[in-house]
């Protein structure tokens, strides 16, 4: 058997890698795709009151997660999917208002999305905050002062995944790894800047990985610079799982069990660790959209991925797995699908992803505070063309 | 007459001409919390022509495409020249549509296929592997990347060829033979210069399909490095800097006018002269 007799095919399946808009900025039709960019993000169905638009990371729209929920309110959810927070952010910012009643952002993005007035506030008491582990019962990112703005769905950490058969778990307990002479041309890397350079500047002592002044920057910079003779490739989301799969990537950091999980699952020998130097958490979170005409609907699919049975679903996304911080979804998750909680460590009787949370190992992902955005991207653009 | 051939020619205003307008208007726009806002700033062009990444871009772009428009003329060549003049006429018109066939699959899936060929434990390296041969990396490569745009422009270039030998004058290649003109000398004397335009054309499209392509420098080259029209989404990824992503886009359609303009001197040049 090989590795190619459709296990990855089925996962390019399910994050929909043949993105339209993404073909449409080739060259040739660039001057189309301009026009079509700025014109084709309103949805279709947004005026139709059986339809919830989400805006989402790929998958959360799968029938696994929103069919009961869409059994119940006798609707359909309806999921325009975006692969990093910028892309996010710029479809909020030029869809006609009430293209979507829910986003689902990272929580680094939520700050911004209050401030342009995209989201609600909404009323903590509405959601199940109190049965969620109490580190995330009041977030901070998505709280402005006393105000709730987004409920945190789903998370996990990012440190480095690994292929088992090529590089062994003793060997990345460092991210020093990432240089070693035999990974030369098999490093591969998740094509956004904001996880790769937080794990970067984890190793480069900055304690607060995202919050560095510009000497650290500098040497930031430096440090990415340096790893690009070990790069295999840049990958989107599903050519991920793919170059995992192959082994044409023997390490990708940045990355975690999102990825790792569903390939274990298929039998590709892969594993993931937050090395030494600590990882970064990554955290999604729904809110209201402000312009949204079905808020009661809404806050109701909310409420549904914020509930035991809801957070459980999504915990096992068939896009790509997750922890959640409902505990009660943990009981529904161990009840139902015991071996899925074991491997996402959601479980009480052993060493689980609460414990990592506690050792103090995990930063968690922000946007550049003293640079912007622009600034940190346009080093990304550099290390790929070196 | 002249009234059938306005649709086609409203069709490229409406779709050609007034997008490209606006893709030369949006250069000079400005992007404000992640937003378009119309301006008349040189701030992208700056930005852009300045940027070593760009420079970079632009250079290995248009080497590659180069390599692929020699490399797919080269090797076309001399299957172009069996079609056109050693094969029987039935045998030649089945292997012209079995030249068509590969477009029936959309380029995209034809990539995504290719990959799993070269994969390390793919179709290529589980046949070479028993002659001792391999194992050959060939993905996240720019090989990989050339490869793809082989893929892409390979049949059309043969295609091309075919057709322009099919149209030199039996009657030239024959009073060349009847002269005492070797095989290789009417090649290069009397076919080459006879099918000029065609092959040369060929080897335009080669090079103009390639150097905008973006499918095979992503999924077979894993953007290490990116091409230019992988720089254009990266532009709009990072920021939604449609600004900045089309002053890459009109670079690029210059640089194809150029090139085009440079290939069709080459195809007509001193035609005059040379029948004279």
């Amino acid at each position: 058997m090989t590795d190619f007799d459709g296990k990855f095919t089925d996962f390019r399946a399910l994050l929909h890698p043949f993105n339209r808009r993404r073909f449409l900025q080739g060259a040739g039709t660039a001057a189309g795709a301009a026009a079509i960019g700025i014109s084709t993000t309103s949805a279709p169905a947004h005026a139709d009151d059986k339809v919830l638009n989400l805006l989402s990371w790929p998958g959360h729209g799968d029938p696994a997660f929103v069919k009961p929920f869409e059994d119940k309110y006798g609707c359909k959810v309806v999921a325009k999917e975006y692969v990093g927070g910028e892309p996010m952010l710029a479809l909020m910012n030029q869809s006609p208002p009430g293209s979507f009643d829910v986003v689902l952002a990272d929580a680094e993005y939520i700050h911004m999305l209050q401030e342009s007035n995209f989201i609600d506030k909404l009323d903590p008491s509405d959601y199940p905050l109190k049965d969620y582990w109490p580190e995330f019962q009041h977030f901070p990112l998505h709280w402005v002062g006393n105000d709730l703005y987004s409920v945190m769905i789903r998370f996990g950490y990012l440190g480095i995944a690994y292929r088992t058969d090529m590089v062994s778990d003793s060997d990345v307990q460092s991210y020093k790894a990432l240089w070693d002479d035999k990974l030369k041309g098999k490093v591969g890397f998740f094509d956004w800047y904001l996880p790769t350079m937080g794990c970067l500047s984890l190793y480069n002592g900055n304690k607060s990985p995202y919050d560095i002044p510009s000497d650290a920057f500098d040497k930031l910079k430096d440090t990415l610079f340096s790893l690009h003779p070990q790069a295999s490739g840049f990958y989107s989301m599903a050519d991920q799982f793919s170059m995992l799969t192959n082994g044409t990537a023997a390490v990708i950091p940045g990355i975690g069990d999102w990825v790792v999980l569903l390939l274990q699952k298929s039998g590709v020998p892969i594993s993931a660790t937050v090395p030494r130097e600590g990882g970064i958490q990554w955290t999604e979170s729904m809110s209201i959209v402000s312009s949204s005409t079905k808020k009661d609907l809404a806050k109701a699919f909310i409420q549904y991925a914020s509930s035991p049975e809801g957070q459980a679903r999504s915990a096992i996304l068939p896009a790509y797995w997750a922890s959640i911080p409902n505990k009660k979804g943990w009981d529904v998750l161990n009840k139902e699908h015991p071996d899925d909680a074991k491997a996402l460590r959601l479980t009480y009787d052993a060493r689980n992803v609460m414990d990592e949370y506690k050792d103090g190992k995990i930063a968690i992902r922000q946007t550049p505070i003293q640079q912007s955005i622009e600034d940190w991207n346009d080093a990304w653009s550099e290390f790929k063309s070196m | 007459m002249a009234f059938w051939a306005i649709p086609p020619i409203l069709w490229q205003f409406a779709f050609f001409v007034v997008p490209l307008g606006f893709l030369v208007a949006m250069t000079f726009w400005s992007v404000r919390s992640f937003r378009l806002t119309p301006d008349m700033t040189l701030a992208n062009w700056m930005f852009i022509l300045k940027a070593g990444f760009f420079r970079s871009a632009y250079i290995y772009t248009f080497k590659l495409a180069l390599l692929t428009a020699l490399i797919a003329s080269l090797s076309a060549f001399p299957a172009a020249y069996t079609l056109a003049f050693r094969l029987q006429p039935r045998t030649r018109r089945f292997l012209i549509f079995m030249l068509v066939v590969p477009f029936f699959t959309s380029y995209p899936v034809r990539i995504y296929s290719t990959q799993i060929f070269f994969s390390p434990e793919g179709i290529i390296n589980a046949m070479i592997a028993p002659l001792g041969l391999g194992p050959v990396s060939v993905l996240d490569t720019p090989t990989g990347t050339v490869v793809g745009y082989l893929v892409l422009t390979l049949p059309l270039v043969l295609l091309l060829q075919t057709f322009a030998l099919m149209n030199t004058p039996r009657d030239l290649i024959e009073a060349a033979h009847n002269l005492g003109c070797g095989r290789f000398r009417t090649i290069l004397t009397v076919i080459v210069p006879t099918a000029r335009v065609g092959l040369v054309l060929a080897a335009t499209f080669a090079f103009v399909l390639s150097f905008g392509d973006y499918v095979a420098p992503l999924y077979l080259g894993g953007s290490n490095p990116p091409t230019l029209s992988i720089l254009i989404a990266d532009q709009v990824k990072s920021g939604n800097n449609w600004p900045r992503a089309s002053v890459v886009a009109v670079t690029m359609i210059l640089t194809l006018i150029v090139v085009m303009t440079a290939m069709l001197a080459l195809a007509y040049g001193g035609r005059k002269k040379g029948r004279g």
